[in-house]
């Protein structure tokens, strides 16, 4: 061939085909996309008219269909904010560009569209980083509007002046800086594009001051030229067939779900392919609710601090049917000595995830959203030609695991509340139907093993980034984008120290969302890797809010100054009723300061670097495997 | 580790290059050459990246780079199927009494003399990188003052063009 051979045919997928008839349909990402066009939102015409570029920008962002966004204005942002105030946009003033990033991916979470997030030049701009950085690991549908100072001082290290395209260009999808007011709707219409479609990431543009500031000619809709751009949304029907067979012919098969299955909005497609095979599933930390915890189907979160039974199947597995996962560390712990004897099916939509971590031997490229359902059309094919498989063995050997290993907790040795107690009565009182929204540590791993969630959308974390603070913001974004729905923020001491400024907003905004403040005076996950791997040595993990110490800050009065609703609790006989007191407020924001042992730990526990085989329940305590084989 | 050479055609858009290189960085792959240039179509470039890395990691490498949105097509050219091209200008102590040596050293590899001082001859090259490391190697007994090298070009042979392909496939 005169071309030269491309190093494998999969590679070249993602930009050689796929395009036509799936080009405009997002994986149910944005709901109001019309199926004829890559312009998110409903595609009114719009005439040429005269306007600043500020004008056209907002203009962009109501004919995307935009409703809330979140920010706060500066010196090179001030020409796009006056125009904002006669918009029809509800823009959300937060206390610090951070909490907007988060806000944005909270509320991109919980609705399925993008979050959009607005700050000024330099600062303004990299406090969005850590938000934008969080987003680009999540896979979170994320536009991150920011100010730049005028195109002809670019480059001279003027005022507020920072490179945020640069900054940024690692930890997002795609980035722009516009310096023409002419490329403001094209621009916008793009990173909405490409930000909810494919594999969901952030989109950085930067607007040069002078941009915002000349005239234009607006029209609506614009084209979108993206010449190196082009997802797959469906799976190859030989690799679909080959994956029905191998489903088939498996003895142990797992169905490993990720956050992937909650971004294609799969999770109805998932329930019936779990049915119909009969195979065991486990959701991720950032699939969780994907699929209900009440199924019987369900065997728990993988993981390091993931239920016996879950890591167990997978460590057991003769097939991995993974569906919108990436195997990140945190899932597989040492990669050479996961799932040992388990052939890999890789469904993404992201052809680099595949075989990045773990080679897959079937893998699918395209969206969950159309390639669960395919699958479950073969697989009910393969079933009629040759029986359903057998996994009564599997299934026996696994629902011994969960019965024997559950997930629970042991009450702390110095009588104060177990922050597991606490965590599970929240769930089981405010119910599936509200939204968790977790920060980073142990109060997350708590929060993820002991609320049951049976609803998509409904947990809110963290997870590739780890990013604490993350727990207020986030609940805010939820909260205005699901007003109907309880958030619950389920915080850390830590965690809430990072990003409380944020109740300021709530309460301004009537954002009424509920923190539990898990706290247990400490950095806590820190401290238990310092418990467990440094002796007890506890260096510079001490908080000192809690139980006999000074409590700096007072969490309540820290409220109270707030103007928002303080509430402690103590003793494990007031947790119910605080939880309901805090339920019955719906006017301003509830912070409960439950003040609990510092000595809980997380369990299960794989230590890093070694085998997800070593798992301990409790401390130095492995369960015994493999009593029939 | 194995050497690939992969073609790669790219939006001429600000930040490219940068997207592309630091694409490379933070995801620890090695560059051995980078070259860049406009192509027979306005508004597109053609990179073609030389790497160092085996199996896995150049199919690794090849997903992330069409992962990168101003990236249009990506082609790997083995040496069978392509032309394959490095340049160099070298600068080669030679006084009257070596200097017949060194342009007859240069005939022989077909290199050109570009200038001449007293003291010094640059010469020019073009071939494959065996051929250039077999210059310098010839040369390296006259003494290498300097030395400038671009990066690898390469064509795929015959008559098809990877743009034709690439914009009819857009």
């Amino acid at each position: 061939m005169s071309k030269g051979t491309p190093a494998s045919p999969a590679l070249m997928a993602a930009k050689s085909s796929g395009h036509g008839a799936h080009g405009g349909a997002a994986p149910g990402v944005v709901s109001t996309q019309n199926p004829a066009s890559d312009v998110v939102g409903p595609n009114n015409v719009v005439a040429p008219v005269q306007m600043t570029g500020s004008e056209a920008l907002v203009r962009s962002l109501e004919e995307l269909g935009v409703k809330d966004i979140f920010g706060l204005p500066g010196g090179a942002i001030l020409p796009t904010y006056d125009p904002l105030m006669a918009s029809k946009l509800n823009h959300v003033l937060v206390r610090h560009e951070q909490g907007a990033g988060h806000a944005a991916q909270g509320y991109a979470m919980v609705t399925g569209e993008v979050g959009v997030c607005i700050a000024t030049s330099g600062p303004g701009a990299t406090n969005l980083v850590t938000a934008i950085m969080d987003a680009h690991m999540d896979s979170v549908p994320l536009v991150a509007i920011t100010g730049q100072v005028a195109s002809s001082v670019i480059g001279t290290d003027a005022f507020q002046e920072a490179d945020i395209v640069g900054i940024t260009m690692p930890i997002t999808k795609h980035s722009y800086l516009v310096t023409d007011a002419n490329d403001i709707p094209r621009v916008l219409a793009e990173a909405f594009h490409l930000a909810s479609t494919g594999r969901p990431g952030p989109v950085l543009v930067d607007f040069a001051k002078d941009a915002q500031q000349a005239q234009m000619t607006f029209s609506w809709p614009p084209v979108i030229d993206l010449p190196g751009y082009r997802p797959v949304f469906r799976g190859h029907s030989k690799q679909l067939r080959e994956a029905a067979r191998l489903i088939r012919e498996a003895q142990k098969p797992v169905l490993y779900v990720g956050g992937g299955v909650v971004k294609a909005n799969a999770a109805e497609e998932l329930l019936a392919l779990a049915e119909l095979t009969g195979a065991p599933v486990v959701t991720t930390l950032m699939a969780r609710g994907v699929f209900p915890d009440s199924h019987p189907l369900h065997v728990g979160m993988p993981g390091m601090h993931g239920s016996v039974s879950a890591v167990t199947a997978l460590q057991q597995s003769d097939l991995l049917i993974t569906l919108g996962a990436r195997f990140d560390d945190r899932v597989t712990g040492v990669l050479s000595s996961f799932a040992p004897h388990a052939k890999v099916i890789h469904a993404d939509i992201d052809p680099a995830e595949i075989s990045k971590n773990r080679t897959a031997d079937v893998p699918i490229v395209g969206s969950v959203k159309e390639i669960i359902p395919d699958l479950a059309a073969a697989v009910k094919a393969e079933f009629e030609a040759n029986g359903p498989s057998d996994l009564g063995d599997w299934w026996a050997f696994l629902g011994n695991l969960r019965d024997t290993y559950p997930l629970g907790w042991t009450e702390p040795e110095d009588g104060l509340m177990s922050p597991q107690r606490v965590i599970s009565r929240i769930g089981e009182l405010t119910g599936p139907e509200a939204v968790y929204v977790a920060g980073v540590g142990q109060h997350q791993m708590w929060a993820a093993q002991f609320i049951k969630y049976e609803r998509a959308r409904s947990w809110l974390n963290s997870g590739g980034a780890g990013t604490m603070g993350y727990s207020v913001p986030a609940a805010m974004g939820a909260k205005v984008g699901n007003p109907d729905r309880v958030v619950w923020a389920i915080d850390g001491d830590g965690c809430f120290q990072m990003t409380n400024q944020e109740l300021a907003t709530c309460r301004i905004n009537n954002i009424p969302i509920k923190v539990a403040v898990i706290n247990n005076s400490s950095l806590g996950m820190v401290r238990q890797w310092q418990t467990l791997f440094y002796n007890s040595r506890y260096s510079n993990t001490d908080l000192n809010t809690g139980h006999d110490t000074i409590r700096v800050p007072d969490f309540v009065k820290l409220a109270d100054a707030y103007d928002c609703v303080g509430l402690r609790c103590e003793r494990v006989e007031d947790i119910d009723a605080t939880i309901e007191a805090a339920l019955a407020i719906n006017d301003r924001p509830v912070i409960i300061d439950f003040v609990v042992s510092p000595d809980s730990m997380v369990w299960p526990m794989v230590p890093s670097g070694v085998s997800n085989d070593q798992i301990q329940v409790a401390r130095n305590m492995t369960p015994v495997w493999d009593e029939e084989d | 580790m194995t050497r690939h050479t992969l073609s790669v055609l790219v939006e001429d858009k600000p930040g490219v290059l940068t997207r592309v290189a630091s694409m490379f960085a933070r995801r620890a792959f090695n560059i051995n050459s980078l070259a860049v240039g406009p192509t027979e179509n306005p508004g597109i470039s053609r990179m073609t990246v030389v790497v160092d890395a085996d199996g896995d990691l150049i199919e690794q490498v090849t997903k992330q780079l069409n992962k990168l949105v101003n990236v249009i097509k990506i082609v790997e050219l083995v040496p069978e199927n392509s032309v394959q091209r490095d340049h160099i200008l070298v600068k080669v102590r030679a006084d009257a009494a070596t200097r017949l040596q060194v342009t007859q050293a240069a005939d022989l590899f077909r290199a050109s003399v570009v200038d001449v001082s007293t003291d010094s001859l640059t010469i020019e090259a073009t071939g494959y990188a065996d051929k250039l490391a077999a210059l310098l190697n010839v040369l390296e007994p006259f003494g290498i003052r300097e030395i400038v090298q671009a990066g690898t070009l390469a064509i795929g042979r015959g008559s098809r063009s990877m743009g034709d392909r690439a914009l009819r496939a857009s």
